[in-house]
C-alpha cells in the first residue's frame, strides 16, 4: 500500500503505531478513564474530537509560522492555540448542544494539554503531512485511542469481579493489562508495509 | 420424615463436568500431539515439554502457597498451560528460556489476575508473546524434524546455560551434519511469505516439516479437537469460525492472485492456526459466552490471522490474533447479550 495514502496513514495511526499501545502516548487518560466501558467510549470520542481540532489548528499554525520564520515557537504556540481552541469549542458546544456537552464536556479540559494531542500536532508537522493526510492521521489516532480505551475498559470491567491478589490490585493490574495489550498489538508491526 | 425424602435447595440438576475433569480431558487430547512432537524432534522436545510443565505447575503451587490459598495444582489447568507453552515453541528452544516463558505464562498470565477463571488472556500465549518479544532470534530458529540421532542427543541450542545466548554456530554445524537436502531453516510459512514457495499441503497436514514442537501435525490436533468436541468439553463453533473465516478470506485472496497468495488449504493447515484454533482460542475463560459472540470472536481471530500473515511484517499471526480476540472478548460479550426470554427490549434511552 502507498505509505502516503490517507487510508494507510489512518491504518497506521489506528493499529500499527497506535498512540497508546505502540507509542505510549496519552497514558494518563488511558489508565484514568478506563474503568467503565460507557465513560471510556465518551472519552474516546472526546479525544478524537480534540485530535481533529488540534490537527486543523496545528496545520494552520504551521503554515503561519513557516511564513514568518518562527518555527522555534512551534511547541509553545501549539499548546496555547490548541488549548484555547478546544476551550472555545467547549463553550460553543455547551451553549448549543447541552446533550453533547454532557457526553464530552467534562473530558475536554482534561485532555487539551495531553501529550497524545501535542504529539499528534508535532508528528504531523515533522512528517510534513498535507491537510487531508493530517485529518486522516488525526482520525486514525483518535480511533486507535478509542479502541485501546474500550478494550482496556472491557477487560477492567471483567476483572472487577475477579479475585485479584492484593499486591496486584489497582494501578498494578491496569498497567499489566496495558502491557499485555501492547504485546498483542505488536502483531500489527509492519502491517501493509 | 422418612429417609427417602431429601430436602435440598436448587439447583437439582447438575452437569457432570467439573473443572478438573474437563481439564484432564484436554490433557488427554493433547497427549497424541505431544507424543508426535517427541517422536519428531526427540530428546529436545521431551525436555522442552517436561521443563515447561514442571515450571508451570511449580509456579502455580508456589504462588498459591504464598497467597495462603489452597494449591490449585490438582485442577490440571497448569499442566495444560505447560504443555501448550512447550508445543508452541521451536523444538530447539533453550530450556532456560522455555522455563522463563512458562513462569511468565502462569505468574503474569494467570496468578496475577486471580488464578483460573479470571485470566483475561490465554496464559500460554502470554508466555509465548513475552518470549517472542524477549528472545526474538531463538524463537524463530527452526530445526528439521526426524533427525536420525534425535533420541540420542539434544539439539545443541537446547542445553544453553541459563542467561546465556544460544550457540548458533554449533547449531549450524549440527544442522549441516544431518545432511538434509534443501533444508533452509525456514518454516513453510516463512518460505511462503518471503519466497512464495508453497510446500505440499498433505505433508503439512500430516506434519512432517519444520515447525514449532507441537504445531506440525494438523491431523493429530484435529483428532484431539474432535474428541473434546464430542465430549462437549469444547465449543466447536470457535474452531469452526476461526478456520472457516481464515479459509474463506485467504480463498478470496488466492483467487485474486494465486501467484503471491497461499491457497486456503495451505493457510488452514500451516503454522499454529490449527493448534491455536482448537486448543487456545477455545479457552473457556478468555472466550465469549454468548451464542453470537462466539462466532464474532472466531471470525475476528481467523481474519486477523490471515491479515497478519499476508500483509504483516511477521509470517505467523495466530498468537497475536488470539490475544487480540481475548482482549475483545468482554466487549463482544457486552454487545451480544441475548434478550432475556419474555423481556421487552428497552427503548433507547434519550440522552440524559
Amino acid at each position: 500500500m502507498d505509505p502516503n495514502s490517507p487510508t494507510f496513514i489512518f491504518l497506521n495511526a489506528f493499529l500499527i503505531n497506535n498512540f497508546v499501545l505502540a507509542m505510549f502516548l496519552g497514558l494518563c487518560p488511558f489508565l484514568g478513564v478506563s474503568g467503565k466501558i460507557k465513560t471510556a467510549g465518551n472519552m474516546g470520542m472526546a479525544v478524537t474530537f480534540v485530535m481533529l481540532v488540534s490537527s486543523i489548528c496545528a496545520f494552520g499554525l504551521n503554515v503561519l509560522l513557516t511564513r514568518f520564520d518562527l518555527e522555534f515557537l512551534k511547541l509553545i504556540s501549539y499548546i496555547a492555540v490548541i488549548a484555547s481552541a478546544v476551550q472555545l469549542v467547549e463553550m460553543t458546544v455547551k451553549r448549543f448542544s447541552p446533550a453533547l456537552f454532557r457526553a464530552l464536556g467534562i473530558f475536554l479540559p482534561l485532555i487539551t494539554t495531553n501529550c497524545a494531542i501535542l504529539g499528534l500536532a508535532l508528528f504531523q508537522t515533522a512528517r510534513e503531512y498535507t491537510f487531508v493526510q493530517s485529518l486522516a492521521f488525526a482520525l486514525g489516532a483518535g480511533a486507535g485511542f478509542t479502541l485501546a480505551l474500550l478494550l482496556m475498559a472491557g477487560l477492567r470491567e471483567k476483572l472487577d469481579l475477579a479475585d485479584v491478589p492484593s499486591v496486584a490490585r489497582g494501578a498494578a493490574l491496569s498497567l499489566m493489562i496495558a502491557g499485555l495489550l501492547s504485546l498483542a498489538f505488536m502483531g500489527f508491526a509492519g502491517l501493509g508495509g | 420424615m422418612s429417609e427417602a425424602v431429601q430436602l435440598k435447595t436448587s439447583p437439582h440438576l447438575r452437569g457432570m463436568h467439573s473443572v478438573d475433569k474437563i481439564m484432564r480431558h484436554v490433557v488427554y487430547a493433547l497427549i497424541p500431539v505431544s507424543l508426535f512432537s517427541v517422536m519428531q524432534f526427540g530428546l529436545s522436545a521431551l525436555a522442552l515439554i517436561v521443563t515447561s510443565v514442571v515450571v508451570c505447575v511449580g509456579t502455580e503451587h508456589f504462588f498459591c502457597k504464598r497467597s495462603g490459598k489452597e494449591s490449585t495444582v490438582s485442577d490440571w489447568s497448569a499442566v495444560i498451560t505447560g504443555l501448550l507453552v512447550a508445543l508452541i515453541l521451536p523444538p530447539g528452544f533453550p530450556l532456560w528460556m522455555a522455563a522463563f516463558a512458562a513462569f511468565v505464562s502462569i505468574a503474569v498470565g494467570k496468578v496475577f489476575f486471580g488464578g483460573l477463571g479470571y485470566n483475561v488472556f490465554n496464559p500460554a500465549l502470554v508466555g509465548r508473546a513475552f518470549a517472542q518479544a524477549a528472545f526474538t532470534v531463538p524463537i524463530t530458529t527452526w530445526t528439521p524434524g526426524m533427525a536420525h540421532r534425535r533420541f540420542l542427543e539434544f539439539i545443541p541450542t537446547t542445553l544453553t546455560p541459563p542467561f546465556l545466548k544460544p550457540d548458533f554456530e554449533a547449531f549450524r554445524v549440527w544442522v549441516e551434519s544431518l545432511k538434509i537436502d534443501g533444508y533452509s531453516g525456514a518454516t513453510p510459512l516463512a518460505m511462503m511469505k518471503f519466497d512464495h514457495v508453497e510446500v505440499d499441503t498433505l505433508e503439512l497436514f500430516l506434519g512432517t516439516l519444520a515447525s514449532s514442537a507441537g504445531e506440525s501435525s494438523a491431523l493429530l490436533i484435529l483428532l484431539g479437537g474432535f474428541y473434546l468436541a464430542f465430549r462437549k468439553m469444547l465449543n466447536w463453533k470457535i474452531p469452526v469460525a476461526v478456520l472457516g473465516s481464515a479459509f474463506i478470506l485467504s480463498g478470496i485472496f488466492y483467487l485474486k492472485n494465486p501467484e503471491i497468495y497461499p491457497s486456503p488449504f495451505f493457510t488452514v493447515v500451516s503454522g499454529g492456526l490449527m493448534l491455536g484454533a482448537v486448543f487456545m482460542a477455545t479457552d473457556m475463560v478468555s472466550s465469549p459466552v454468548t451464542p453470537i459472540g462466539v462466532w464474532i470472536y472466531g471470525i475476528l481471530i481467523g481474519s486477523l490471522t490471515v491479515m497478519i500473515r499476508l500483509f504483516g511484517g511477521l509470517n505467523e499471526g495466530v498468537m497475536y490474533a488470539i490475544l487480540l480476540g481475548n482482549a475483545a472478548t468482554p466487549l463482544i460479550n457486552n454487545l451480544t447479550q441475548p434478550r432475556i426470554y419474555g423481556a421487552i427490549r428497552k427503548r433507547k434511552e434519550k440522552a440524559v
